[in-house]
Protein backbone atom coordinates (compact mmCIF):
# COMPACT_ATOMS: atom_id res chain seq x y z
CA UNK A 1 0.00 0.00 0.00
CA UNK A 2 2.78 2.46 1.00
CA UNK A 3 4.70 1.77 -2.22
CA UNK A 4 1.56 2.19 -4.28
CA UNK A 5 0.77 5.54 -2.70
CA UNK A 6 4.39 6.70 -3.00
CA UNK A 7 4.55 5.93 -6.73
CA UNK A 8 1.32 7.73 -7.52
CA UNK A 9 2.21 10.58 -5.16
CA UNK A 10 5.54 11.13 -6.90
CA UNK A 11 3.79 11.31 -10.26
CA UNK A 12 1.08 13.62 -8.89
CA UNK A 13 3.56 16.04 -7.28
CA UNK A 14 5.73 16.25 -10.39
CA UNK A 15 2.72 16.76 -12.61
CA UNK A 16 1.27 19.53 -10.44
CA UNK A 17 4.48 21.47 -9.87
CA UNK A 18 5.42 21.29 -13.56
CA UNK A 19 2.26 23.12 -14.60
CA UNK A 20 2.65 26.89 -14.12
CA UNK A 21 -1.04 27.28 -14.99
CA UNK A 22 -1.84 25.32 -11.82
CA UNK A 23 0.79 26.88 -9.57
CA UNK A 24 0.79 30.60 -10.43
CA UNK A 25 -2.94 31.44 -10.04
CA UNK A 26 -3.13 29.63 -6.68
CA UNK A 27 -0.53 32.04 -5.33
CA UNK A 28 -1.29 35.28 -7.16
CA UNK A 29 -5.10 35.29 -7.22
CA UNK A 30 -5.66 34.97 -3.43
CA UNK A 31 -2.90 37.49 -2.70
CA UNK A 32 -4.37 39.96 -5.18
CA UNK A 33 -7.82 39.70 -3.63
CA UNK A 34 -6.21 40.03 -0.21
CA UNK A 35 -4.43 43.22 -1.29
CA UNK A 36 -7.67 44.71 -2.62
CA UNK A 37 -9.75 43.77 0.40
CA UNK A 38 -7.08 44.89 2.89
CA UNK A 39 -7.19 48.40 1.43
CA UNK A 40 -10.88 48.39 0.56
CA UNK A 41 -12.25 47.20 3.87
CA UNK A 42 -9.75 48.64 6.31
CA UNK A 43 -12.45 51.05 7.51
CA UNK A 44 -14.32 48.03 8.91
CA UNK A 45 -11.69 47.74 11.65
CA UNK A 46 -13.17 50.92 13.16
CA UNK A 47 -16.44 49.13 13.88
CA UNK A 48 -17.02 48.53 17.59
CA UNK A 49 -16.15 44.92 18.40
CA UNK A 50 -13.89 44.31 15.42
CA UNK A 51 -11.19 41.98 16.76
CA UNK A 52 -8.09 43.65 15.30
CA UNK A 53 -6.98 47.03 13.98
CA UNK A 54 -5.50 45.49 10.83
CA UNK A 55 -7.84 44.22 8.13
CA UNK A 56 -4.84 42.57 6.48
CA UNK A 57 -4.36 40.37 9.55
CA UNK A 58 -8.09 39.64 9.63
CA UNK A 59 -8.37 38.77 5.93
CA UNK A 60 -5.26 36.59 5.58
CA UNK A 61 -7.20 33.48 6.61
CA UNK A 62 -9.30 33.71 3.45
CA UNK A 63 -6.26 33.11 1.22
CA UNK A 64 -5.87 29.61 2.70
CA UNK A 65 -9.45 28.73 1.79
CA UNK A 66 -8.99 30.07 -1.73
CA UNK A 67 -5.98 27.79 -2.01
CA UNK A 68 -8.27 24.95 -0.97
CA UNK A 69 -10.72 25.88 -3.71
CA UNK A 70 -7.90 25.66 -6.24
CA UNK A 71 -7.09 22.22 -4.78
CA UNK A 72 -10.58 21.09 -5.78
CA UNK A 73 -10.06 22.30 -9.32
CA UNK A 74 -6.48 21.10 -9.75
CA UNK A 75 -6.92 17.71 -8.09
CA UNK A 76 -10.22 17.09 -9.84
CA UNK A 77 -9.02 18.27 -13.25
CA UNK A 78 -5.88 16.11 -13.10
CA UNK A 79 -7.89 13.02 -12.24
CA UNK A 80 -10.52 13.82 -14.85
CA UNK A 81 -7.72 14.01 -17.42
CA UNK A 82 -6.52 10.57 -16.28
CA UNK A 83 -10.05 9.28 -16.79
CA UNK A 84 -10.42 10.93 -20.21
CA UNK A 85 -7.03 9.65 -21.45
CA UNK A 86 -7.62 6.10 -20.18
CA UNK A 87 -4.80 6.19 -17.60
CA UNK A 88 -7.27 5.22 -14.89
CA UNK A 89 -8.36 2.21 -16.93
CA UNK A 90 -4.76 1.03 -17.11
CA UNK A 91 -4.38 1.51 -13.33
CA UNK A 92 -7.51 -0.59 -12.89
CA UNK A 93 -5.64 -3.54 -14.41
CA UNK A 94 -3.08 -3.39 -11.57
CA UNK A 95 -3.72 -4.66 -8.01
CA UNK A 96 -3.63 -1.09 -6.68
CA UNK A 97 -6.20 -0.34 -3.94
CA UNK A 98 -8.79 2.39 -4.37
CA UNK A 99 -7.69 4.25 -1.27
CA UNK A 100 -4.08 4.29 -2.47
CA UNK A 101 -5.17 5.65 -5.80
CA UNK A 102 -7.19 8.50 -4.28
CA UNK A 103 -4.52 9.38 -1.70
CA UNK A 104 -1.74 9.27 -4.28
CA UNK A 105 -3.66 11.49 -6.66
CA UNK A 106 -3.95 14.15 -3.97
CA UNK A 107 -0.23 14.36 -3.18
CA UNK A 108 0.32 17.04 -5.82
CA UNK A 109 -2.36 19.39 -4.55
CA UNK A 110 -1.29 18.81 -0.94
CA UNK A 111 2.31 19.72 -1.82
CA UNK A 112 1.06 22.81 -3.62
CA UNK A 113 -1.22 23.66 -0.67
CA UNK A 114 1.75 23.50 1.67
CA UNK A 115 3.84 25.76 -0.58
CA UNK A 116 0.93 28.20 -0.86
CA UNK A 117 0.45 28.24 2.92
CA UNK A 118 4.12 29.08 3.45
CA UNK A 119 3.93 31.85 0.84
CA UNK A 120 0.77 33.37 2.38
CA UNK A 121 2.30 33.21 5.85
CA UNK A 122 5.54 34.89 4.76
CA UNK A 123 3.87 37.48 2.52
CA UNK A 124 1.48 38.35 5.33
CA UNK A 125 4.31 38.84 7.81
CA UNK A 126 6.31 40.86 5.26
CA UNK A 127 3.28 43.08 4.65
CA UNK A 128 2.98 43.83 8.36
CA UNK A 129 0.28 41.42 9.49
CA UNK A 130 0.40 40.20 13.05
CA UNK A 131 0.63 36.51 13.97
CA UNK A 132 -0.31 36.03 17.60
CA UNK A 133 0.34 32.29 17.85
CA UNK A 134 4.10 32.48 17.26
CA UNK A 135 6.34 29.77 15.80
CA UNK A 136 4.44 26.80 17.21
CA UNK A 137 1.27 28.41 15.92
CA UNK A 138 2.82 28.56 12.47
CA UNK A 139 3.25 24.79 12.56
CA UNK A 140 -0.38 24.38 13.59
CA UNK A 141 -1.36 26.72 10.77
CA UNK A 142 0.54 24.64 8.22
CA UNK A 143 -1.03 21.44 9.55
CA UNK A 144 -4.51 22.96 9.29
CA UNK A 145 -3.75 24.27 5.78
CA UNK A 146 -2.67 20.78 4.68
CA UNK A 147 -5.82 19.21 6.16
CA UNK A 148 -8.03 21.81 4.47
CA UNK A 149 -6.25 21.26 1.15
CA UNK A 150 -6.69 17.49 1.52
CA UNK A 151 -10.39 17.91 2.39
CA UNK A 152 -11.04 20.18 -0.60
CA UNK A 153 -8.92 17.93 -2.82
CA UNK A 154 -11.20 15.02 -1.87
CA UNK A 155 -14.15 17.08 -3.16
CA UNK A 156 -12.31 17.50 -6.46
CA UNK A 157 -11.51 13.80 -6.71
CA UNK A 158 -15.10 12.90 -5.92
CA UNK A 159 -16.30 15.31 -8.62
CA UNK A 160 -13.85 13.86 -11.13
CA UNK A 161 -15.10 10.30 -10.49
CA UNK A 162 -18.70 11.50 -10.56
CA UNK A 163 -18.49 13.50 -13.77
CA UNK A 164 -15.38 12.07 -15.46
CA UNK A 165 -14.99 15.42 -17.20
CA UNK A 166 -12.47 18.20 -16.48
CA UNK A 167 -14.83 20.93 -17.68
CA UNK A 168 -17.50 19.80 -15.22
CA UNK A 169 -14.94 19.90 -12.40
CA UNK A 170 -13.97 23.46 -13.40
CA UNK A 171 -17.65 24.33 -13.20
CA UNK A 172 -17.46 23.78 -9.43
CA UNK A 173 -15.39 26.97 -9.07
CA UNK A 174 -18.37 29.37 -8.80
CA UNK A 175 -20.23 26.97 -6.50
CA UNK A 176 -17.29 26.90 -4.10
CA UNK A 177 -17.01 30.67 -4.25
CA UNK A 178 -20.62 30.88 -3.11
CA UNK A 179 -19.65 28.95 0.04
CA UNK A 180 -16.71 31.29 0.56
CA UNK A 181 -18.69 34.51 0.11
CA UNK A 182 -21.57 33.33 2.30
CA UNK A 183 -19.26 32.81 5.25
CA UNK A 184 -17.58 35.01 7.85
CA UNK A 185 -14.83 35.86 5.35
CA UNK A 186 -15.42 39.63 5.33
CA UNK A 187 -16.69 40.33 8.84
CA UNK A 188 -16.75 38.41 12.13
CA UNK A 189 -20.10 36.62 12.50
CA UNK A 190 -21.25 38.75 15.47
CA UNK A 191 -20.79 41.86 13.30
CA UNK A 192 -22.87 40.58 10.37
CA UNK A 193 -25.95 42.76 10.53
CA UNK A 194 -28.44 40.75 8.45
CA UNK A 195 -29.88 37.85 10.46
CA UNK A 196 -30.38 35.60 7.42
CA UNK A 197 -26.78 36.12 6.30
CA UNK A 198 -25.43 35.45 9.80
CA UNK A 199 -27.51 32.24 9.96
CA UNK A 200 -26.12 31.01 6.66
CA UNK A 201 -22.59 31.90 7.73
CA UNK A 202 -23.13 30.01 10.99
CA UNK A 203 -24.34 26.91 9.14
CA UNK A 204 -21.54 27.15 6.58
CA UNK A 205 -18.53 24.98 7.53
CA UNK A 206 -16.22 27.32 5.61
CA UNK A 207 -16.80 29.94 8.35
CA UNK A 208 -15.22 27.62 10.91
CA UNK A 209 -12.23 26.86 8.69
CA UNK A 210 -11.62 30.59 8.27
CA UNK A 211 -12.16 31.34 11.96
CA UNK A 212 -9.71 28.61 13.02
CA UNK A 213 -6.94 30.08 10.87
CA UNK A 214 -7.91 33.61 11.84
CA UNK A 215 -7.67 32.76 15.54
CA UNK A 216 -3.99 31.89 15.11
CA UNK A 217 -3.36 35.31 13.56
CA UNK A 218 -5.39 37.36 16.03
CA UNK A 219 -5.88 35.49 19.31
CA UNK A 220 -3.01 33.02 19.55
CA UNK A 221 -4.28 29.59 20.54
CA UNK A 222 -8.07 29.50 20.75
CA UNK A 223 -8.88 25.86 21.50
CA UNK A 224 -12.53 26.07 20.47
CA UNK A 225 -11.86 27.81 17.16
CA UNK A 226 -9.06 25.38 16.31
CA UNK A 227 -11.09 22.32 17.30
CA UNK A 228 -13.97 23.48 15.11
CA UNK A 229 -11.62 24.16 12.18
CA UNK A 230 -9.81 20.83 12.41
CA UNK A 231 -13.09 19.02 13.07
CA UNK A 232 -14.93 20.54 10.12
CA UNK A 233 -11.98 19.95 7.78
CA UNK A 234 -11.73 16.33 8.95
CA UNK A 235 -15.47 15.72 8.47
CA UNK A 236 -15.34 17.18 4.93
CA UNK A 237 -12.28 15.04 4.18
CA UNK A 238 -13.80 11.79 5.48
CA UNK A 239 -17.16 12.30 3.75
CA UNK A 240 -15.68 13.12 0.37
CA UNK A 241 -12.89 10.55 0.63
CA UNK A 242 -15.51 7.83 1.18
CA UNK A 243 -17.63 9.22 -1.65
CA UNK A 244 -14.54 9.35 -3.89
CA UNK A 245 -13.60 5.73 -3.16
CA UNK A 246 -17.19 4.67 -3.81
CA UNK A 247 -17.15 6.67 -7.03
CA UNK A 248 -13.91 4.98 -8.05
CA UNK A 249 -15.42 1.54 -7.49
CA UNK A 250 -18.45 2.49 -9.57
CA UNK A 251 -16.25 3.78 -12.37
CA UNK A 252 -14.07 0.64 -12.34
CA UNK A 253 -17.15 -1.58 -12.47
CA UNK A 254 -18.34 0.36 -15.53
CA UNK A 255 -14.85 0.05 -17.05
CA UNK B 1 -26.62 44.34 -47.06
CA UNK B 2 -27.23 47.57 -45.29
CA UNK B 3 -25.62 48.49 -41.99
CA UNK B 4 -28.90 48.22 -40.10
CA UNK B 5 -29.85 44.78 -41.33
CA UNK B 6 -26.38 43.36 -40.60
CA UNK B 7 -26.44 44.86 -37.11
CA UNK B 8 -29.90 43.51 -36.34
CA UNK B 9 -29.13 40.10 -37.83
CA UNK B 10 -26.00 39.62 -35.74
CA UNK B 11 -27.68 40.97 -32.61
CA UNK B 12 -30.62 38.60 -33.11
CA UNK B 13 -28.37 35.58 -33.59
CA UNK B 14 -26.23 36.42 -30.56
CA UNK B 15 -29.25 37.00 -28.34
CA UNK B 16 -30.90 33.84 -29.61
CA UNK B 17 -27.82 31.87 -28.58
CA UNK B 18 -27.74 33.62 -25.21
CA UNK B 19 -31.38 33.10 -24.28
CA UNK B 20 -31.53 29.51 -25.57
CA UNK B 21 -28.39 28.27 -23.84
CA UNK B 22 -28.73 27.68 -20.07
CA UNK B 23 -24.95 27.53 -19.63
CA UNK B 24 -24.78 31.14 -20.84
CA UNK B 25 -27.89 32.67 -19.33
CA UNK B 26 -27.84 31.07 -15.87
CA UNK B 27 -24.38 32.33 -14.78
CA UNK B 28 -25.09 35.73 -16.36
CA UNK B 29 -28.15 36.05 -14.14
CA UNK B 30 -26.89 34.38 -11.01
CA UNK B 31 -23.53 36.08 -10.65
CA UNK B 32 -24.80 39.66 -10.27
CA UNK B 33 -27.50 38.48 -7.90
CA UNK B 34 -24.99 36.54 -5.89
CA UNK B 35 -22.57 39.45 -5.64
CA UNK B 36 -25.43 41.73 -4.64
CA UNK B 37 -26.52 39.28 -1.95
CA UNK B 38 -23.02 38.72 -0.63
CA UNK B 39 -22.00 42.39 -0.58
CA UNK B 40 -25.23 44.05 0.46
CA UNK B 41 -26.19 41.29 2.90
CA UNK B 42 -22.85 40.39 4.39
CA UNK B 43 -21.20 43.77 4.62
CA UNK B 44 -24.04 46.11 5.56
CA UNK B 45 -22.52 46.78 9.00
CA UNK B 46 -19.62 48.50 7.19
CA UNK B 47 -21.95 51.45 6.63
CA UNK B 48 -21.67 52.13 10.38
CA UNK B 49 -17.92 52.71 10.16
CA UNK B 50 -16.93 56.26 11.17
CA UNK B 51 -16.88 58.52 8.11
CA UNK B 52 -19.24 56.39 6.04
CA UNK B 53 -21.83 58.94 5.05
CA UNK B 54 -24.30 57.67 2.46
CA UNK B 55 -27.93 58.53 2.95
CA UNK B 56 -29.52 55.89 0.71
CA UNK B 57 -28.15 52.98 2.72
CA UNK B 58 -25.72 50.16 2.05
CA UNK B 59 -28.09 48.18 -0.21
CA UNK B 60 -28.26 51.08 -2.68
CA UNK B 61 -24.52 51.66 -2.26
CA UNK B 62 -23.76 48.09 -3.37
CA UNK B 63 -26.57 47.97 -5.94
CA UNK B 64 -24.81 50.60 -8.02
CA UNK B 65 -21.52 48.72 -8.00
CA UNK B 66 -23.17 45.42 -8.91
CA UNK B 67 -25.24 47.12 -11.64
CA UNK B 68 -22.09 48.56 -13.24
CA UNK B 69 -20.17 45.32 -12.74
CA UNK B 70 -22.96 43.30 -14.39
CA UNK B 71 -23.02 45.80 -17.26
CA UNK B 72 -19.27 45.54 -17.77
CA UNK B 73 -19.21 41.76 -17.64
CA UNK B 74 -22.26 41.58 -19.93
CA UNK B 75 -20.09 43.35 -22.49
CA UNK B 76 -17.09 41.13 -21.83
CA UNK B 77 -19.08 37.90 -22.11
CA UNK B 78 -20.55 39.07 -25.41
CA UNK B 79 -16.92 39.42 -26.50
CA UNK B 80 -16.45 35.74 -25.60
CA UNK B 81 -19.20 34.87 -28.07
CA UNK B 82 -17.53 37.01 -30.71
CA UNK B 83 -14.20 35.23 -30.15
CA UNK B 84 -15.96 31.86 -30.40
CA UNK B 85 -17.60 32.89 -33.68
CA UNK B 86 -14.26 33.90 -35.17
CA UNK B 87 -12.56 30.78 -33.84
CA UNK B 88 -15.15 28.54 -35.46
CA UNK B 89 -14.93 30.35 -38.82
CA UNK B 90 -18.37 31.94 -38.56
CA UNK B 91 -16.75 35.36 -38.22
CA UNK B 92 -15.02 34.88 -41.59
CA UNK B 93 -18.38 34.15 -43.20
CA UNK B 94 -19.90 37.24 -41.56
CA UNK B 95 -17.07 39.37 -42.92
CA UNK B 96 -17.64 38.02 -46.42
CA UNK B 97 -21.36 38.75 -46.24
CA UNK B 98 -21.23 42.21 -44.66
CA UNK B 99 -19.94 45.01 -46.87
CA UNK B 100 -19.86 47.47 -43.97
CA UNK B 101 -18.03 45.40 -41.41
CA UNK B 102 -18.37 47.94 -38.64
CA UNK B 103 -21.95 46.66 -38.49
CA UNK B 104 -20.57 43.36 -37.16
CA UNK B 105 -19.24 45.13 -34.09
CA UNK B 106 -22.45 47.14 -33.82
CA UNK B 107 -24.48 43.92 -33.85
CA UNK B 108 -22.55 42.42 -30.96
CA UNK B 109 -22.73 45.73 -29.08
CA UNK B 110 -26.50 45.83 -29.49
CA UNK B 111 -26.84 42.29 -28.18
CA UNK B 112 -24.59 43.15 -25.21
CA UNK B 113 -26.89 46.06 -24.37
CA UNK B 114 -30.06 43.94 -24.59
CA UNK B 115 -28.66 41.24 -22.34
CA UNK B 116 -27.50 43.94 -19.89
CA UNK B 117 -31.01 45.45 -19.83
CA UNK B 118 -32.40 41.99 -19.10
CA UNK B 119 -30.09 41.66 -16.09
CA UNK B 120 -30.77 45.24 -14.92
CA UNK B 121 -34.50 44.55 -14.76
CA UNK B 122 -34.03 41.45 -12.63
CA UNK B 123 -31.39 43.01 -10.39
CA UNK B 124 -33.41 46.18 -9.85
CA UNK B 125 -36.57 44.20 -9.06
CA UNK B 126 -34.74 42.13 -6.45
CA UNK B 127 -33.01 45.17 -4.95
CA UNK B 128 -36.35 46.98 -4.60
CA UNK B 129 -37.99 43.86 -3.17
CA UNK B 130 -35.29 43.65 -0.52
CA UNK B 131 -35.91 47.21 0.59
CA UNK B 132 -33.44 49.31 -1.37
CA UNK B 133 -34.04 53.01 -0.83
CA UNK B 134 -34.13 55.18 -3.94
CA UNK B 135 -33.78 58.90 -3.32
CA UNK B 136 -33.26 59.95 -6.93
CA UNK B 137 -36.02 61.05 -9.29
CA UNK B 138 -36.70 59.70 -12.78
CA UNK B 139 -34.02 61.87 -14.37
CA UNK B 140 -31.43 60.63 -11.86
CA UNK B 141 -32.35 57.03 -12.56
CA UNK B 142 -32.17 57.55 -16.31
CA UNK B 143 -28.71 59.00 -15.70
CA UNK B 144 -27.71 55.94 -13.66
CA UNK B 145 -28.82 53.46 -16.33
CA UNK B 146 -27.26 55.63 -19.05
CA UNK B 147 -23.95 55.36 -17.20
CA UNK B 148 -24.42 51.58 -17.00
CA UNK B 149 -25.14 51.46 -20.74
CA UNK B 150 -21.95 53.38 -21.54
CA UNK B 151 -19.94 51.04 -19.28
CA UNK B 152 -21.52 48.07 -21.06
CA UNK B 153 -20.56 49.53 -24.44
CA UNK B 154 -16.99 50.33 -23.36
CA UNK B 155 -16.43 46.84 -21.92
CA UNK B 156 -17.89 45.27 -25.05
CA UNK B 157 -15.52 47.34 -27.21
CA UNK B 158 -12.56 46.26 -25.08
CA UNK B 159 -13.55 42.59 -25.44
CA UNK B 160 -14.25 43.00 -29.17
CA UNK B 161 -10.79 44.47 -29.70
CA UNK B 162 -9.25 41.40 -28.05
CA UNK B 163 -11.59 38.97 -29.82
CA UNK B 164 -10.81 40.44 -33.25
CA UNK B 165 -7.07 40.41 -32.68
CA UNK B 166 -6.78 36.88 -31.29
CA UNK B 167 -9.89 35.31 -32.86
CA UNK B 168 -9.79 32.58 -30.21
CA UNK B 169 -11.58 31.89 -26.96
CA UNK B 170 -8.18 31.32 -25.40
CA UNK B 171 -7.93 35.11 -25.19
CA UNK B 172 -10.81 35.09 -22.68
CA UNK B 173 -8.61 35.91 -19.66
CA UNK B 174 -7.27 38.95 -21.52
CA UNK B 175 -10.82 40.25 -21.79
CA UNK B 176 -11.82 39.43 -18.23
CA UNK B 177 -8.79 40.19 -16.10
CA UNK B 178 -8.31 43.91 -16.90
CA UNK B 179 -12.05 44.46 -16.52
CA UNK B 180 -11.96 42.77 -13.14
CA UNK B 181 -8.92 44.81 -12.11
CA UNK B 182 -10.31 48.20 -13.09
CA UNK B 183 -13.61 47.47 -11.33
CA UNK B 184 -12.16 46.14 -8.10
CA UNK B 185 -9.55 48.87 -7.74
CA UNK B 186 -12.41 51.36 -7.54
CA UNK B 187 -14.29 52.02 -4.26
CA UNK B 188 -16.26 48.78 -4.07
CA UNK B 189 -17.12 48.45 -0.38
CA UNK B 190 -16.70 51.97 1.03
CA UNK B 191 -16.47 55.52 -0.35
CA UNK B 192 -13.09 56.49 -1.76
CA UNK B 193 -12.24 58.63 1.29
CA UNK B 194 -12.37 55.54 3.52
CA UNK B 195 -10.02 53.46 1.37
CA UNK B 196 -6.46 53.04 2.54
CA UNK B 197 -3.04 52.04 1.21
CA UNK B 198 -2.33 51.40 -2.45
CA UNK B 199 -6.00 50.75 -3.25
CA UNK B 200 -6.80 54.35 -2.30
CA UNK B 201 -3.99 55.68 -4.50
CA UNK B 202 -5.16 53.59 -7.48
CA UNK B 203 -8.83 54.35 -6.89
CA UNK B 204 -8.17 58.09 -7.00
CA UNK B 205 -6.79 57.87 -10.56
CA UNK B 206 -9.10 55.07 -11.73
CA UNK B 207 -11.74 56.52 -14.12
CA UNK B 208 -14.26 53.95 -12.91
CA UNK B 209 -14.19 55.60 -9.45
CA UNK B 210 -15.91 58.72 -10.82
CA UNK B 211 -18.50 56.54 -12.59
CA UNK B 212 -19.33 54.46 -9.51
CA UNK B 213 -19.44 57.43 -7.16
CA UNK B 214 -21.70 59.38 -9.52
CA UNK B 215 -23.96 56.35 -9.89
CA UNK B 216 -24.28 56.25 -6.10
CA UNK B 217 -25.05 59.96 -6.01
CA UNK B 218 -27.71 59.55 -8.70
CA UNK B 219 -29.59 56.77 -6.92
CA UNK B 220 -29.45 58.76 -3.69
CA UNK B 221 -30.81 61.83 -5.45
CA UNK B 222 -27.74 64.00 -5.17
CA UNK B 223 -26.12 63.76 -8.58
CA UNK B 224 -25.45 67.45 -9.10
CA UNK B 225 -22.15 67.34 -10.95
CA UNK B 226 -22.41 64.45 -13.37
CA UNK B 227 -19.96 65.79 -15.93
CA UNK B 228 -16.75 64.09 -14.68
CA UNK B 229 -18.44 60.68 -14.53
CA UNK B 230 -20.12 60.93 -17.92
CA UNK B 231 -16.94 62.42 -19.34
CA UNK B 232 -14.85 59.52 -18.02
CA UNK B 233 -17.36 56.95 -19.26
CA UNK B 234 -17.63 58.58 -22.70
CA UNK B 235 -13.85 58.88 -23.01
CA UNK B 236 -13.45 55.20 -22.19
CA UNK B 237 -16.17 54.31 -24.70
CA UNK B 238 -14.62 56.36 -27.53
CA UNK B 239 -11.11 55.12 -26.82
CA UNK B 240 -12.18 51.50 -26.70
CA UNK B 241 -14.38 51.83 -29.78
CA UNK B 242 -11.21 52.91 -31.62
CA UNK B 243 -9.44 49.87 -30.16
CA UNK B 244 -12.22 47.60 -31.47
CA UNK B 245 -12.17 49.21 -34.94
CA UNK B 246 -8.41 48.74 -35.18
CA UNK B 247 -8.99 45.12 -34.18
CA UNK B 248 -11.48 44.80 -37.00
CA UNK B 249 -8.86 46.05 -39.45
CA UNK B 250 -6.43 43.45 -38.07
CA UNK B 251 -9.02 40.72 -38.56
CA UNK B 252 -9.67 41.91 -42.11
CA UNK B 253 -5.95 41.91 -42.87
CA UNK B 254 -5.68 38.38 -41.50
CA UNK B 255 -8.61 37.25 -43.65
CA UNK B 256 -11.08 36.91 -40.76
Amino acid sequence: MGTQVAELARRSIKRTLRQPAQVVPTITFPLFLLAINAGGLDAATNLPGFPTDSYLTFALAVTFIQSGIFAVLNGGADLARDIETGFLDRLALTPMSGLALVAGQLAGVIALGLINALVYLLVGLAAGAGFAAGLSGALVLLALAVLITFAFGCIGVFAAFKFGDGEAVQGLFPVLFVFLFLSSMALPRPLIEQDWFRTIATLNPVSYLIEGIRSLYIDGFDGEALALAFGNAAVIAVIFLLLAVTGLRGRLVRT
Amino acid sequence: MRFRSVTLGIAWRTLHNFFRNPTLIVPALLFPLFFFTAFAGGLSRVSEAPGFDYAAGYTAFQFVFVLLQASAFGGVFTGFGMARDFESGFGRRMMLAAPGRTAIIAGYALSALVRAVFIWVLLTAIALATGMQVGGDAVDLVGLYALAAIVNFAAMMWAAGIALRFRSLQAGPLMQTPTFLILFTAPVYVPVDLLSGWVEAVARVNPVTAIIEEGRELIAGGGADALPAFGAAAALAVLLAGWALLGLRRAEAAGG
